[in-house]
């Protein structure tokens, strides 16, 4: 079963998350900040990430580049939320290393299919 | 585990509560704002709780609020980038931009409040701060409002028989097209999805293994895709490596097999790494599979140590549910306590030792529920600044606002019990307690109005207080209204605490006209049965041009109470302690009966009323001879103290209150009941509103007598 690690400080946007990976089979752990994510990703290494930006404590580029730069997470694919789509922002995301991005709110067989996408 | 029947409507109870989460999170970012306590991160703070509401709203297509947080937010962002200044005048409409976010969550939740276009003017207000800082594009204008629908189709299969095309597809990675974290052959296996492909490699940049360096692309593919599917719908799976790889996409012209048409191929720019922000992370230009780590862990800022408490949010009825638990407990441990000393077994005994122990346990247990249940007043008194920024608007006096004590806890039924009356108490102490600013200046005192909101915990309960520095009670004034109204006869003698406490009859109003604010209907007698119904007393001191405190004292749960059991006339009845003052058993001659019922007793010098309890709840016709009861004397709020007579004092005890429901009506004097240790029920009585009950009889007696 694909893995999957969201990560986002709004508790609605977690369950909307969740609810909608899970529904289509993917195994979802939820966690609440940056910081909260890097914690489980030892334990989990998930088949892929999806992340907030806009977080207290670690926020989604810091935490972008600090899974990027643990060995066992080097390659695995994130995907960014964000609640724009400007170009300048897609460039950010992948210059801390995102693989791509969601623009909130999400048609959630869009994030099914964006997931699918990248953990094949 | 409980079947989400509605996930739908499960989210929205989620978004709902999170929203009243972050409303309070921002309204205690601003507030540390205004009283300049604040720092870079709480404004960071504010602003996430803002966007997190946006991206919530959008999710339910909530419009209006995504519109307003999304302006919110803009002009939150330019204060963030400190092209705007927060000075007094920025953060209070940012303050006020909150309360209206609120109300139109709470509209999105409840329906349409009363009047719809309330928040117009201040999203007006802020939309003109953003056309003031036009400099900086506005972060946001992309944000798409998008219904959440659960219902997720799988992605339509292609059909290939609707007239199939075929497509050549050149794709080569660069380096750092696996750096982020793609794979080629998702991709392929996505256009598979969408027709027959056929896939060959490109291997001619392969090098020997001695020369292969991880994490470089050496492999390119050429691709043919025969599809119904646009050529839109070709590229769509190559969205996140768009600018990570040489891409061409071109229709093949089969029957002809000609050469590609050059117009149809793509060459997309390369990989753009001009932002110079991010550059530290990943670097986008060599292989970060490889021996990327030259950009690593240095540059990133060291994760401030984890200080969140570990919560969880469960359903009150649940910790209710646990409360009445352990009150049966309590209440079976007592019942098992007299029966085992029905037993004749000692003191001493192992028994009664072990029970001794349990006693205790059960004590620890009810603590434990009660902090449970216990709050902070935190939320409540935020709430209440906006209840005076209101009122301040309104009645066009300058207000300072400021609270104390705000970590006090209490049970949160108590704090659901106080909003009313603290409401309306502020609303009266800006409208009715302050003076204008004219008279202020006049004399002498700052334009700005004080009102202060305090909490503290005393002797077992908590004392919140409200203070204003206003002109006081004219005293003078309150009589002649009151004689006015007939509540009073015009040469009756009152000390100032009495004048004062004219406040608190029903229909009294010193106010010339009923103003916009505290004019509703509700008078001062309405928050002191309010306050009441809590377990609470309210008093007011005053000093004339100094101001006005309204003290409010409450019990720290509604749960359990300390009483003090009685009997009279053959039952058993418990008394609040913490309404008692003293108890002292009486001599033959301390009681004069006088005529008409009423009877005096004299305490150190002062002279009490005697009310008999047995007569009074109408157990038995009025003692002849109060020799050998027992008397409790009772604090009133404001008036002078009475006594009751009782037949006796059994104990004191933590007695654990039940309601009277359903079937009985209200009861004067009567507050609730309780189940004693030998399972009988005995009544919890309320002293202050039988006492009332009394002085309204006299006073009607001596009204009609003369």
């Amino acid at each position: 079963m694909t893995t999957v690690l969201a990560v986002d400080d709004s508790r609605t946007m977690r369950e909307i998350i969740a609810l909608t990976l899970r529904g289509a089979g993917i195994d979802t752990h939820l966690a609440k900040d940056g910081q909260h994510g890097l914690e489980l990703l030892e334990d989990l290494a998930p088949d892929a990430i999806i992340t907030d930006i806009n977080m207290p404590r670690l926020d989604g580029y810091d935490f972008v580049a600090a899974v990027r730069d643990r060995c066992q997470s080097r390659t695995v694919p994130i995907l960014v939320l964000t609640t724009e789509s400007s170009d300048d922002l897609k460039a950010r995301a992948r210059s801390a290393g995102a693989t791509g991005w969601i623009v909130k709110p999400f048609d959630p067989a869009k994030l099914v299919r964006a997931v699918q996408m990248v953990t094949g | 585990m409980r079947a989400s029947d509605d996930p739908m409507a499960e989210l929205r109870a989620t978004f709902n509560g999170e929203c009243e989460d972050l409303i309070e999170a921002a309204q205690s970012g601003l507030l540390a704002m205004q009283e300049g306590s604040a720092d870079a991160e709480t404004l960071n703070e504010v602003f996430r709780a803002v966007h997190s509401i946006k991206g919530g709203a959008g999710a339910f297509a909530l419009e209006e609020v995504v519109a307003f947080a999304h302006q919110f937010e803009t002009v939150l962002d330019s204060v963030r980038r400190g092209a705007l200044r927060p000075d007094p005048d920025i953060v209070l409409l940012l303050l006020r931009a909150c309360d209206g976010l609120s109300d139109l969550v709470t509209a999105a939740r409840d329906g349409p409040a009363n009047d719809p276009g309330a928040t117009a003017p201040v999203l007006t207000e802020l939309q003109d701060l953003a056309v003031d800082d036009q400099d900086e594009d506005d972060p946001g204008a992309g944000f798409q409002v998008t219904k959440l629908s659960l219902n997720v189709d799988a992605p339509e299969a292609a059909q290939p028989d609707l007239d199939p095309s075929s497509y050549q597809i050149d794709f080569t990675p660069d380096d750092v097209l696996y750096a982020l974290g793609n794979e080629p052959l998702f991709l392929f296996r996505a256009l598979a999805e969408l027709g027959a492909l056929e896939v060959s490699p490109d291997i001619a940049a392969l090098p020997e293994i001695e020369n292969f360096v991880p994490g470089k692309s050496y492999v390119g593919w050429t691709l043919h895709l025969s599809t119904a599917a646009s050529e839109a719908e070709i590229a769509e799976p190559f969205e996140f490596v768009d600018g990570l790889c040489r891409l061409g996409i071109a229709p093949v012209t089969a029957p002809t097999d000609g050469p590609p048409d050059p117009a149809a191929s793509r060459e997309p720019a390369p990989p753009n790494a001009s932002d110079p922000d991010r550059q530290r992370a990943i670097g986008l230009t060599e292989g970060a599979a490889g021996g990327a780590s030259a950009n690593g862990p240095g540059t990133l800022s060291p994760p401030p140590p984890a200080t969140l408490p570990a919560t969880v949010r469960v359903g009150l009825d649940r910790i209710d549910n646990l409360g009445n638990l352990v009150g049966e407990m309590i209440i079976q441990h007592a019942m098992l306590a007299q029966s085992i000393a029905d037993t004749g077994s000692t003191r001493g005994s192992g028994v009664s030792k072990n029970l001794e122990k349990l006693s205790g346990l059960l004590r620890e247990s009810q603590d434990c529920v009660m902090t449970i249940r216990a709050q902070p007043l935190k939320s409540l008194f935020q709430r209440m600044s906006r209840i005076v920024r209101e009122a301040s608007a309104a009645a066009e006096k300058p207000v300072r606002f400021s609270t104390e004590g705000e970590d006090t806890e209490i049970d949160k039924a108590v704090i659901a019990g106080l909003a009313d009356p603290l409401m309306h108490m502020l609303r009266n102490a800006v409208d009715h307690g302050l003076e204008s600013p004219e008279v202020r200046a006049a004399a002498g005192k700052p334009a700005e109005g004080s009102v202060r909101l305090s909490a503290t915990h005393r002797s077992g309960r908590v004392l919140i207080e409200v203070t204003d520095d206003g002109g006081g009670i004219d005293r003078a004034k309150m009589f002649d209204t009151a004689v006015a109204r007939g509540l009073v006869s015009a040469n009756a003698d009152l000390s100032e605490a009495e004048i004062d406490s004219l406040l608190f009859l029903p229909g009294f109003s010193t106010a010339g006209e009923v103003s916009n604010l505290s004019g509703r209907g509700v008078g001062m007698d309405v928050v002191r049965s309010a306050i009441r119904s809590l377990g609470g007393r309210i008093a007011i001191r005053s000093e004339h041009g100094r101001g006005t405190t309204f003290s409010v004292s409450l019990p720290l749960t509604l749960a359990v109470l300390d009483g003090m059991i009685i009997e009279v006339a053959g039952e058993r009845l418990v008394l609040p302690v913490h309404a008692i003052i003293e108890t002292l058993t009486l001599s033959n001659d301390a009681v004069d009966l006088c005529p008409g019922g009423k009877s005096l007793t004299t305490v150190r010098g002062q002279i009490l009323s005697v009310l008999d309890l047995g007569a009074e709840l109408g157990y038995r016709a009025p003692v002849e001879t109060a020799s050998g009861a027992q008397a409790l004397v009772i604090a009133l709020d404001g008036a002078a103290p009475i006594a009751l007579l009782a037949d006796a004092i059994h104990d004191q005890r933590q007695v654990v209150i039940k309601g009277l429901q359903g079937g009985f009506g209200r009861v004067p004097g009567v507050a609730a009941a309780t189940i004693l240790g030998d399972g009988q029920v005995a009544l919890i009585l309320d002293p202050i509103e039988i006492a009332a009950r009394a002085a309204d009889r006299t006073a009607a007696q001596f009204s009609s007598t003369g």
